[in-house]
């Protein structure tokens, strides 16, 4: 167990200085345990929160940490409610239960869709009132006072001249009955909820002591890579190992479902021995096509004039071919790449397999599909899955199919008793699928001289990320949503509106990547529009303001913040965005200079309205980390496959990331506001494309409609 | 092979293939696992560790090339620039999943060690090496100008 306790950037171009607001730190630092301590001592009022006789509140987070600040949020909401001290508080991660820790908007455990937050407001709410009230009874009796007597504040209980800490009354409180719906604070009543609070991972980050799935090791452990097909739907023909087996370290080659894998006593003797291995691919049932040629056939999809394998009407309304055949039309295609996730720590994790039971630890996102998949695979019922903090993950560790944790049980199966490690290279993470579906919007609209809509026809074609997959029941028959999220419920008024989806398929695997459909629909939708209100004479804010009418106060206070912010000069390019995502509404200026022809992103003001703010350094910090991996995406990547199926990019060299001269300066605003908490962690993302590339458009004249802007020029 | 050299001001001694990168020998070897790793081919930094005071992608220098060197890593790193730094990066926050982090950290004290009032172009060049995929650069920027001035005085 390791405790971890005590408690304006500069543009490159070296011009322009933003300030980051200082944070207001009168309160201690709180801490997280890499591991939940298995005290017996601790008083459990629930099954989100531990008191132990020290004093320390440790709140259990059903949700994993990578970043998106769920270990500083949900344990914020326990403090807030118990009028606890932020120093004295503790996250640690549950154990996989799906009984108790259940995602309420997925009814399994994991995390997704920017749901931890709001999800958790309420229940995690309602579990430290619970805890407070039984303290309130405890002290009540210790005082011989009434509970309405008793006050708290920064974790001291208090009536007249007494007092007492948790720690102190938590063998107390034990025996008192938890209320079953305990009142919350009026929001007037926060204390911490609305403040910067440090977060509580902050200081293992920054001295080497946070644990991460790599980081375990196991006494014996071995260390597997798995040499995976080169092309999708690949299969094994045959291998040999002779060459692999002679390098020093390698204790076994087996082929299992996934490829074949090799292990090894230490990570370098696997990566060695894999190298040496020869491997024969049945290639029958291969993705052969180019992204190239699947562009093309995408394209005449979308345009519907091409084959699919089903095309879904997703939403109609008044006569579009009458109102486009009357308009002054404008089309526009736009083609978005496949998208690998890339999060700095590849997909990895240990197995343990003991008489009867596994032991994993892994960066799990979906830990109720993660742990049945390794109960399928080893044929065990008992397996304890320990969520570990994850490198990042930007979706990719949410896997529909689970296929990471069945290729760790794989090898360990292989393995026999014992612990495993597998890790996946770079190459493996880039290589190995799971992306951003390719997808082609094929968009036809009018707008008259008065700025308003006379028609809108929106053609989409990409595969599906739900179809196909465990996760398809959850469409109930219906279309894939992650296709056209965004795209529907235009939010831009027109009587005439059209929205198809063609479903393409391809062996080629798909994943939800940061704000899933909203990466490309929110580009699409943003620069056509503000493509038609420029060809009507409109200007992008007025234009967008008058178009969203009455209906969509929240887009439109977002659009009017970031106006406000925005510094505007004549030397640069100027673009602006509004995306509405996962409830949260976010708008973005992006302050662009053309330097030597490609796009430089000087400034970017953001806008955000994610209901009521419960850690403004947090939500600052997403739109900053949303803006960078949005921009990063639309500037740079592309997964290409090769006629014949081999994927182009293999490390970061081939699928460049944004890197710190490239970063904007970013400056946040976030609307006060009283409704519920939405997520942050995707929202940041979708805008940022879509206003650089209306500043390049308005600045050079040209319009960006193939990303990425600035591709790898092919050796 | 036998390889001997110092960790954080320890010496150490393993016995592995001499191709094996010191970051995998830090790791499997020593269990020190603060050094991470993120690429394989010195294009991330998050396996930076510094040897003999420079910073080096431990990911592609094989221990071989380690023997009778002084190696520094996050778990030791230390002096007054190493403080700010870390001081700095828990001030505001820096950190979101944090894997980065550690290379980052070594990589500004390198530069802080060498440069003590650090401009913009300055950071770009130090920093460039280190990807951070959660996009903290922002806050990196401001977190060096920030030891910097604590570093002044």
């Amino acid at each position: 167990m390791n405790i971890q306790t005590s408690r304006r950037g500069f543009l490159t171009g070296l011009i322009v200085a933003v300030a980051l607001p200082r944070l207001a730190r009168a309160e201690g630092r709180a801490g997280y345990f890499n591991e939940l301590p298995a005290g017996d001592s601790e008083w459990a009022p629930n099954a989100f929160i531990r008191v132990a006789p020290d004093n320390t509140v440790t709140v259990l987070i059903k949700h994993i940490e990578f970043g998106q600040g769920p270990y500083t949020g949900l344990t914020t909401l326990v403090a807030e409610e118990m009028d606890a001290d932020w120093g004295q508080m503790r996250a640690a991660a549950a154990p996989a239960d799906a009984e108790k820790y259940a995602n309420l908007a997925f009814g399994m455990q994991g995390t997704g869709g920017s749901t931890a937050m709001a999800n958790s407001f309420m229940q995690m709410r309602k579990a430290g009132a619970a805890a407070r009230a039984m303290l309130v009874a405890a002290a009540a009796q210790k005082f011989g006072v009434s509970p309405d007597q008793i006050t708290i504040e920064k974790g001291v209980l208090r009536a007249g001249d007494q007092s007492a800490s948790f720690g102190e009354l938590a063998e107390a409180a034990a025996s008192q009955t938890a209320p079953e719906d305990p009142p919350v604070k009026d929001p007037a009543d926060f204390r911490l909820i609305g403040t910067d609070l440090p977060k509580v991972d902050t200081k293992a980050k920054t001295d080497g002591q946070a644990q991460f799935s790599l980081d375990v090791y196991r006494d014996g452990m071995l260390t597997a890579v798995v040499a995976h097909p080169p092309k999708f739907g690949a299969t094994v023909a045959g291998f040999d190992d002779s060459a692999a087996t002679q390098v020093a370290g390698v204790r076994k080659v087996v082929q299992i479902p996934q490829g074949v894998a090799v292990l090894a006593d230490n990570t370098f003797a696997a990566l060695k021995g894999r190298a040496a291995l020869k491997v024969d691919w049945d290639d029958s049932a291969a993705e052969t096509r180019s992204s190239e040629q699947m562009v093309q056939e995408w394209t005449a999809a979308a345009q519907a004039t091409g084959n699919s394998t089903k095309d879904w009407e997703i939403e109609a309304s008044g006569d579009v071919d009458q109102a486009l055949a009357d308009g002054d039309v404008l089309e526009a295609t736009y083609v978005f790449p496949y998208l690998a996730h890339t999060p700095m720590e590849p997909l990895d994790g240990v197995l343990e397999l003991r008489e009867g039971e596994a032991e994993v630890w892994m960066g799990s996102q979906m830990q109720t599909g993660d742990a049945a998949a390794v109960s399928q695979v080893l044929g065990i019922d008992n397996v304890r899955l320990h969520t570990m903090l994850a490198g990042g993950s930007f979706g990719r560790r949410a896997q529909q199919d689970s296929h990471f944790a069945a290729e760790l049980a794989a090898v360990a199966k292989a393995n026999g008793p014992g612990a495993v490690k597998l890790m996946w290279t770079r190459e493996d993470d880039i290589k190995g699928g799971y992306y951003r579906p390719l997808t082609v919007h094929n968009m036809k609209g009018a707008i008259g001289a008065d700025g308003k809509l006379t028609a809108w026809d929106h053609g989409i074609a990409s595969q599906p990320i739900f179809i196909g997959t465990p996760f398809e029941p959850m469409l109930q028959g219906g279309p894939d949503f992650s296709a056209f999220e965004g795209a529907s419920e235009l939010r831009y008024a027109t009587p005439n509106h059209r929205l198809r989806w063609s479903q393409m398929d391809s062996p080629v695997s798909t994943l939800w990547w940061r704000s899933v459909g909203h990466s490309h629909t929110g580009f699409a939708v943003e620069c056509f529009i503000d493509e038609l209100l420029e060809k009507a004479g409109q200007d992008p804010i007025e234009g967008r303001l008058a178009l969203l009418g009455d209906d969509h106060p929240r887009e439109k206070a977002v659009l009017q913040r970031a106006a406000e912010m925005a510094q505007m000069s004549g030397d640069y390019g100027y673009g602006v965005a509004v995306v509405k995502s996962f409830d949260t509404y976010v708008a973005q200026i992006a302050e662009v200079e053309d330097r030597g022809g490609v796009p430089h992103v000087r400034r970017v003001w953001c806008a955000v309205d994610c209901g009521i703010a419960v850690n403004p350094n947090v939500i600052r910090a997403q739109m900053e980390g949303g803006i960078g991996y949005g921009l990063s995406a639309v500037l740079y990547s592309e997964i290409t496959l090769e006629e014949g199926g081999l994927i182009r990019q293999a490390n970061w060299d081939g699928y460049p990331i944004m890197r710190i001269p490239q970063m904007p300066a970013v400056e946040v605003a976030i609307i006060p506001s009283a409704e519920p908490p939405t997520g942050v962690g995707e929202p940041g993302t979708p805008p940022i494309g879509p206003a650089v590339a209306n500043a390049w458009r308005r600045m050079t004249g040209t319009a960006l409609r193939r990303l990425p802007i600035i591709p790898v020029p092919v050796a | 092979m036998t390889i001997n050299f110092t960790v954080n001001g320890e010496d150490r001694s393993v016995d592995v293939d001499p191709d094996t990168p010191l970051l995998w020998v830090l790791r499997d070897e020593l269990k020190m696992t603060g050094t991470k790793f993120g690429c394989g081919i010195a294009q991330c930094g998050a396996c930076t560790v510094h040897l003999d005071g420079m910073p080096r992608r431990s990911c592609v220098t094989p221990i071989s090339m380690v023997d009778g060197s002084d190696v520094t890593t996050i778990e030791g790193v230390s002096g007054p620039e190493a403080e700010a730094v870390q001081a700095a990066w828990t001030a505001i926050d820096v950190p979101q999943c944090g894997y980065c982090q550690s290379g980052q950290i070594m990589s500004a004290t390198a530069l802080l060690q060498m440069v003590t009032n650090p401009t913009d172009e300055d950071i770009d060049n130090a920093m460039a090496g280190n990807i951070c995929r959660c996009a903290t650069y922002v806050r990196i920027r401001q977190a060096i100008h920030d030891a910097a001035k604590t570093l002044e005085g």
